[in-house]
């Protein structure tokens, strides 16, 4: 077969001269972008920077070990923050089990077991829109259901349960990323060799998610952790001088007890809310350094 | 032309014949009888007759998108994970029908154990890989864990480059030892088929070669059937094989009858390259 005739070269459409011109301008577009950026994040660290700095500096004279022992008081150098430091430790005790054990039951369920239908979609959307809900509403929830209905009363089982319901939405989503990333050969491979449905689903699956799912569980605790709507309206007490004795005992936590001092006119109790945020900030760090950790160090193996 | 559905009786005899050995009547592992099968709309498998025989080394090739690797997964029933499959007819293993609803999957996957195109070893340690099908099906004693391991790990002839670094996780394996280990894990459960999805095609030759010898060992106590995109692999490594096209079975015989003498002119036109 005889080689086609050389066609003529067709005009060009690009021209080396228009594209030289472009590159130079792209280039300048290129450092601008990166400076605003950085501008970006440089204004996010100063204003971090100056909210740290404020509260360090009208707070850490207040820090003290009695400061962690005392029982809030009338007078300031004797009040101290064992109460609500002990309710949110007891309510994070009890949010965590709970938060397990349903939110990643549900997230197994609808990713392992669910066929995909126009329901389960229906449940997965309005699940995610309940993770934006502001957390006063779970807090009227709370009341009318748990300290009511059920007759809890303003008991630390109701703030726990109030508070779970809160992190369930973003559990539950979180929990659902970390298993749908597990590979589906991982899947085969184990059925491959006569695993039942339940027996993959318990022994690769949710190992393999582990990391992700630990991680949702902790940010959604350090959330919690913060929240004061909520805990008001179940009616956690604004007043209370020892720590919770059971689930069912009054109980404060540490932002109503910061939200107490606060409000107080005297300078000396804005000290005091300081060191409480301060205390506040350094579990929620701890928290989410935790969360990091957890994360780094087994995705490695992956 | 010659009938396709050939009697494998005659093929056996014939091939024999040839080798001038006596004739063996093979015992059936896999019957499979008007096989169909469709993704939704799209008929994937067209009746399918195979009788695929113990102790031999079964080859499946066809260019791409034949139904091959469909084909070797409905043997163990794994093909029904993709939710559109619908299948019609017949597959009996050792005479039973597969899809008869007394027979639990799970029962099945474990006398036919399957090695995958990509590597696939679970993100735990190398021992934990292997023991995990026994702890399946209930085994909990240490010692007889820790000779199963070492038992299917010599038999998929990885133990010497493993021994030292059971509880170290798999994935730190080269991908040729992965897939020496997804054989080893599979050998674990002591099935009796071992079905193979092109399980080098993501090897280096070195690796492949390994695997090509380790399918050759394994023959003697099990029953292979490999899906191959490499013609020169099936001639190199199988007794019989099968050649699929558009989702039918065009010719089905000795592997030296396939590549050596072929009845039908779509066999000699794919095995010459002339398309696929």
């Amino acid at each position: 077969m005889a080689l086609p005739e050389k066609q003529p070269v067709t005009k060009k459409f690009i021209d080396p001269v228009a594209v030289k011109k472009s590159i130079s301008q792209r280039l300048v577009v290129n450092n601008v972008t990166k400076v605003i950026f950085l501008v970006g994040l440089f204004f996010g660290l100063v204003v971090l920077g100056i909210l740290l700095f404020g509260v360090i500096r009208d707070g850490a004279s207040w820090l003290s070990l009695e400061f962690l022992q005392n029982a809030p008081s009338r007078r300031a150098e004797r009040a101290g923050i064992y109460p609500a430091l002990m309710g949110s430790i007891f309510l994070m005790l009890l949010i965590i089990p709970m938060i397990f054990i349903i939110g990643v039951g549900a997230a197994i369920y609808l990713e392992e077991y669910a066929k995909k239908s126009r329901m389960t979609s229906f449940i997965e959307v309005n699940i995610s829109n309940l993770a934006g809900v502001p957390s006063i509403v779970f807090g009227l929830l709370g009341l009318t259901f748990f300290v009511r209905n059920m007759g809890f009363g303003s008991t630390l089982i109701a703030g726990a349960l109030t508070l779970a319901l809160m992190s369930l939405p973003v559990v539950i989503v979180s929990s659902q990323e970390a298993i749908r990333a597990v590979p589906q050969a991982m899947r085969h491979a184990s059925l491959a060799l006569g695993a039942s449905k339940w027996q993959t689903t318990f022994k690769v699956v949710l190992p393999a998610s582990l990391p992700g799912v630990i991680t949702g569980i902790i940010l959604a605790v350090s959330r919690a952790i913060g929240e004061t709507a909520p805990l008001i309206m179940v009616g956690a007490a604004i007043f209370i001088a020892r720590a919770p004795e059971g689930i069912f005992s009054e109980f404060t936590a540490l932002p109503i007890q910061i939200y107490n001092w606060t409000s107080r006119p005297q300078a000396d109790f804005q000290g005091l809310a300081a060191a409480g945020i301060i205390i506040l900030m350094v579990i929620l760090l701890t928290m989410n350094s935790l969360a990091i950790w957890i994360r780094n160090r087994f995705s490695k193996r992956y | 032309m010659m009938d396709t559905k050939l009697n494998t009786k005659s093929v056996v005899t014939e091939g024999a014949e040839r080798m001038n050995q006596p004739v063996v009547a093979r015992e059936s592992v896999y019957n499979v009888k008007n096989l169909n099968l469709w993704y939704g709309d799209d008929h994937a498998l067209k009746d399918v007759n195979l009788d695929i025989k113990k102790n031999e080394v079964t080859a499946i090739i066809g260019p791409s998108g034949c139904g091959k690797s469909t084909f070797i997964k409905t043997l163990n029933r794994m093909v029904e994970l993709v939710p559109i499959v619908r299948t019609n007819g017949v597959i009996e293993y050792h005479g039973r029908n597969i899809f008869e609803k007394e027979y639990g999957v799970e029962e099945l996957r474990t006398s036919v154990g399957m090695v995958f195109q990509q590597p696939n070893p679970f993100p735990k340690s190398i021992y934990d890989n292997i023991a995990y099908g026994p702890r399946v099906h209930g085994v909990k004693n240490k010692k007889i864990l820790d000779e199963i391991v070492e038992r299917s790990l010599r038999r998929a002839a990885i133990w010497d480059e493993v021994k030292d670094r059971l509880n170290e996780n798999a994935y730190g394996l080269s991908g040729g030892q992965q897939q020496r280990l997804c054989i080893a894990r599979c050998l674990a459960i002591e099935p009796d088929v071992i079905l193979m999805d092109e399980p080098t095609s993501a090897l280096d030759p070195i690796s492949t070669l390994k695997v090509e010898e380790l399918v050759q060992e394994l023959k003697s106590d099990y029953s292979i059937i490999i899906v191959t995109h490499n013609m020169q692999q099936a001639a190199r490594v199988s007794d019989k094989t099968a050649f699929f096209l558009n989702g039918e079975v065009v010719e089905f015989d000795q592997t030296d009858r396939i590549f050596g003498n072929p009845t039908d002119k779509r066999t000699e036109d794919y095995i010459s390259g002339r398309f696929g």
